[in-house]
């Protein structure tokens, strides 16, 4: 039976694979020429020039763990084609080898993401796993980021699923162990820090004073080895400065180009729209001379009428955000909803983040499928909130070339899910009768129906009818719009999510 | 939870693992597999088309991109005559009239979004992003609008009256039909078009609408001429379906009537004249390009490696020869298709008569392939050890083709593909009283043909042939194929030809699927 259920797993992936593969044409973004060149200066400089090379504009500004994974993948780059790993003939280097091998240490490194999957999935019963599977392996925004797009979030949920699972099974030493190395893989992971540090304190380490402190001491130190397996060779050379002002950039915005699909949409929306009403009132209001997306500029505020946001507020926010779970946790804490916690923790920093890009909304997406399959309500707001985020990650492929795929992907994904959740929450005695009418209880609420619908709108009028009627004027107005519709949706997922770990 | 089916001794039998994809009926799963299978699609056409980037001649995607350019600002009279603006050397149209519509309607919309890509003359060879993207769009939307509903078609007929556990199994394969794929949506080609009407007949046969069939018959026919290779089969049983009726003559003559009619409608332009007509014609048949040409494992051109055909008879022998060895090849199975036909037996007949035409017609293309494995995919569940295997060599048979035109990534997923679909559920078989693996060499022989061909790809891709022998690889890979389809067209025309004794044996009030 394991045999089975193991092939059916790879099964799974094999068929992803696939895919995966006829998708090695596509569209690259700068991501692509932003890894290449990590490969690059992991290959071509020593260590104490990692983090200080400005060859190339896109510099190495994840934690050094993904260092050294560049440093490995740069290793077998220089066999196949010495010139990818060149730090200056190497620049925007596109030929078929260096695509051909970065798309595919990709698809290799998914499997990461297949262990996670395998490890989290053991004691489930089958349909419950391989819905799961196809949720997480087949996810069309991991496709749509991973092996367009160009990433490799596969890889690093892969570790993250891997510590969620060893936390589902009460190991937490190994739990907290892998999360600390997926911190050190990228920093981004942080946001679930909280939930992490107080649900290992209460659940590991509250156990009587002599065992607690022994526990507490042997979670620090492997946590503290981890960081300095990662930190430590910068921290020897002096350059943990450097390092640090290289991983937190605070010459940003508070939007990326493109508005992530959050609560600041909202805040500059309100803004914008009060702006406009006081100055048709009468009241001298100063158009602000920043913008939303470049950096701070002294002391001049984007905003025309409502307070300035600085980095420290979203902070503040996302904390205040994830505050209600940390107490539930502390309160009880139970493996079986670590997840769910951790899903929350990371939709909170997604809607409350400083810069925040559409991509970051698959960390929490991702957790998510594995609390779907729990009961009805789960996959109800899974079915919603992964074909908004999905849809939210639309404008990151504009070029026509990839339009029916992503459009298949999403369509195709709603269409398994719906049937998967269908099949999940049916009538058992209707499927004994082969061939009867089967009734399932998996049925969407009218205002999501009608929402889901909206998002088919939204597509249409910001991809047929706005360039038709408008042009290339008012430019921003098609994405804005779906800006602001995706992010009415996970306000949306983030209350659900927030009401259904407080009762 | 799923269903679990306890046989009589107490072992649980397999659990169907896909059931919670086909719960909802047929129409639904075909829904969720055609959206996978335009996936697929959309896919495997960001890779580059036939003749990318070689001027002068480029290939079949220059060929049609011409014709829509002549299409769209010639009149329809001057589309298949020589002229000053028509230059017939330059990819001059050897389809039938209803290539040339569709290629005026898909010229309409380039014209629209692209007109520098079908302006007369200086449109020769135009290449851009999104000249490319149109033009593989057009072949997209053909394959979604003709072919799927085809297959929809054919899949609720078929399966009208069988267990429901292997539809989804089923569509999988006839959508996902890795030649197809690849040819039209790589190489560079219409088939979706010619293909799916011919699905669309046989389901009309299945469903027993004699008129439909004509009509969509004709349709392919005056699509692609190539469509004939089915053609001995659809004669045969419908003839034998006619002479059973209480008036032959008149149900002959309703299919004539209904033949005629569709022809003359959709030939109208070229009907005004003998030399009009004659002229398609002439263009259909280019005699003058020879019994064979490249390396398709057919036989004409296999055996030339021993007998040098071109060089011993003239065109007009040839010409009759291969008339005759086809009509011999076909033969069997249209005999039997008249004197007891049968739904089953039909499906069996198409593959026959199709194979045939592959093995023995004049001129046939690597592509031509695709007329036997679509038959072969319709009768998938009722053939699936021999059906792995076609697909396998099938795919084989156009590797050369699919390497000269940077196809190899897509070729090589889509074995993946298809191996995984084959594998997700095997369909359960009937042991039959004749079986090729109750031959003694037949299981080594199969396993042989296997290992030489993994050899062959490998050589192909590595190593240079010799001076002397330029094609040396090309010819072997054509041998191997040729073996495993003189196999495989045994074994149909033997079970085809036994199907008739199962009849006679059982009761004959018995309704057929």
């Amino acid at each position: 039976m394991d045999g089975d259920r193991r092939h059916l797993l790879l099964w799974f992936f094999a068929a992803a694979t696939a895919v995966k593969l006829l998708l090695i044409p596509s569209y690259r973004s700068t991501d692509f020429e932003v890894h290449r060149n990590w490969l690059a200066i992991t290959h071509s400089l020593p260590l104490s020039e990692w983090y200080f090379d400005e060859t190339s504009q896109w510099t190495l500004d994840y934690p050094p763990f993904f260092a050294y994974f560049e440093r490995f993948l740069s290793f077998f780059a220089r066999l196949l084609d010495p010139k990818i790993v060149d730090l200056h003939k190497g620049l925007d280097y596109s030929a078929d080898s260096v695509v051909y091998f970065q798309r595919i240490t990709v698809i290799f490194s998914d499997l990461c993401l297949l262990l996670g999957v395998y490890r989290l999935t053991r004691k489930v019963e089958t349909l419950k796993r391989n819905l799961i599977c196809v949720l997480v392996v087949w996810s069309p925004g991991l496709l749509m980021v991973d092996h367009v797009h160009f990433q490799y979030n596969g890889f690093l949920l892969g570790w993250l699923l891997l510590s969620v699972s060893f936390l589902q099974d009460g190991r937490d030493l190994i739990g907290g162990f892998l999360f600390a190395v997926v911190l050190c893989f990228k920093h981004l992971f942080a946001v679930a820090a909280p939930v992490y540090f107080v649900y290992l304190l209460r659940h590991y380490c509250w156990a009587g004073l002599a065992t607690g402190l022994r526990r507490l001491v042997a979670l620090g130190s492997v946590v503290v080895a981890v960081f300095a397996a990662a930190f430590g060779p910068f921290i020897y050379n002096g350059q943990i400065q450097q390092v640090i002002s290289r991983m937190f950039p605070f010459g940003r915005g508070l939007c990326h180009a493109y508005w992530a699909p959050n609560f600041w949409v909202f805040y500059i929306m309100l803004d914008k729209g009060l702006a406009f009403t006081l100055r048709k009132l009468g009241f001298d209001v100063q158009v602000p001379s920043a913008s939303f997306t470049g950096g701070l500029v002294g002391d001049s505020s984007p905003f025309a009428v409502l307070p300035q946001i600085t980095p420290l507020t979203t902070f503040v926010m996302v904390l205040l955000a994830i505050t209600p779970c940390l107490i539930k946790a502390w309160k009880k804490p139970q493996p079986g909803l670590v997840a769910r916690w951790i899903a929350y923790a990371y939709t909170c920093g997604f809607l409350f983040g400083w810069h925040v890009h559409e991509k970051a909304s698959l960390h929490f997406t991702i957790p998510l499928a594995i609390v779907a399959v729990q009961s009805l309500e789960d996959a109800k707001h899974y079915f919603l909130v992964s074909i908004v985020s999905c849809y939210s990650l639309f404008p990151l492929l504009y070029e026509p070339q990839e339009y029916p795929i992503k459009v298949l992907l999403l369509l195709l994904h709603s269409m398994v899910m719906w049937l998967g959740f269908t099949a999940l929450y049916s009538d058992e005695k209707a499927l004994k009768k082969e061939g009867g009418e089967i009734k399932s209880k998996f049925e969407m609420g009218c205002i999501e129906k009608g929402y889901l619908i909206g998002l088919v709108l939204v597509e249409i009028v910001s991809q047929f009818l706005h360039p038709y009627f408008l042009g290339d004027r008012y430019a921003f107005m098609p994405l804005m719009l779906i800006s602001t519709y995706c992010a009415v949706g996970i306000m949306y997922s983030w209350i659900w999510q927030l009401l259904k770990i407080l009762t | 939870m799923p269903k679990k089916n306890l046989s009589g001794d107490g072992t649980a039998a397999p659990i169907d693992t896909w059931w919670w994809l086909s719960h909802k009926g047929t129409t639904t799963s075909f829904l969720c597999i055609s959206l996978f299978a335009l996936l697929i699609r959309s896919a495997v056409s960001m890779f580059p088309y036939s003749g990318a980037g070689t001027p002068p001649k480029f290939g079949d995607f220059e060929a049609q991109r011409h014709w829509m350019e002549i299409t769209t600002n010639l009149p329809a009279i001057d589309w298949y005559r020589n002229g000053t603006h028509n230059d017939l050397t330059y990819w001059g149209l050897d389809y039938p009239p209803l290539t040339a519509y569709q290629s005026y309607i898909h010229g309409l919309l380039l014209r629209f979004f692209n007109p520098d890509s079908v302006s007369l003359f200086s449109s020769r060879g135009h290449e851009s992003y999104i000249g490319k993207l149109l033009m593989r769009w057009t072949v997209l939307s053909s394959d979604a609008l003709i072919f799927f509903p085809a297959a929809l078609f054919f899949v609720l007929v078929y399966h009208r009256n069988r267990a429901k556990s292997q539809v989804a199994w089923h569509i999988a394969i006839i959508l996902l039909n890795p030649c197809l794929i690849l040819i039209d949506h790589g190489h560079f080609q219409y088939n979706c078009i010619s293909l799916g009407l011919t699905v669309g007949a046989i389901a009309a046969v299945l469903c027993g609408s004699e008129v439909l069939t004509c009509v969509f018959f004709t349709l392919a026919l005056s699509h692609k001429q190539m469509s004939a290779y089915f053609a001995p089969a659809f004669f045969s049983h419908l003839l034998g379906k006619c002479l059973r009726r209480k008036n032959p003559i008149l149900s002959l003559l309703k299919l004539g009537i209904a033949v005629i009619a569709t022809f003359v409608i959709v030939w109208w332009p070229y009907l005004h004249s003998v030399d009009d007509f004659l002229m398609v014609l002439s263009r259909l048949a280019p005699f003058e390009r020879g019994i064979y040409e490249d390396y398709v494992a057919n036989f004409w051109c296999t055996t030339s490696i021993l007998i040098k055909w071109k060089k011993l008879f003239t065109t007009p022998s040839l010409k009759f020869m291969s008339l005759a060895a086809t009509v011999l090849a076909s033969l069997p199975s249209m005999v039997h298709q008249i004197f007891s036909p049968s739904n089953e037996g039909f499906l069996y007949g198409l593959l026959n008569s199709s194979m045939a035409f592959y093995l023995f017609s004049f001129q046939v293309h690597e592509k031509s392939i695709l007329m036997p494995f679509l038959a072969a995919t319709l009768l998938a569940l009722k053939i699936p050890d021999h059906f792995n295997h076609l697909t396998y060599y099938a795919l084989f048979s156009m590797f050369p083709l699919l390497c000269r035109d940077n196809l190899l990534l897509p070729y090589l997923t889509l074995h993946l593909l298809f191996t995984l679909i084959y594998h997700s559920q095997l369909p359960k078989t009937k042991a039959s009283s004749f079986s090729f693996t109750n031959f003694p060499g037949y299981v080594f022989l199969l396993r042989t043909h296997f290992v030489i061909s993994l050899v062959l790809h490998v050589v192909y891709l590595t190593i240079q042939p010799p001076q002397k022998y330029p094609f040396l690889f090309d010819a072997l890979i054509m041998i191997l194929c040729f073996s495993y389809f003189v196999m495989f067209a045994i074994y149909t025309n033997y079970t085809q030809w036994n199907f008739s004794s199962h009849f006679r044996s059982a009761d004959k009030e018995k309704k057929q699927i």
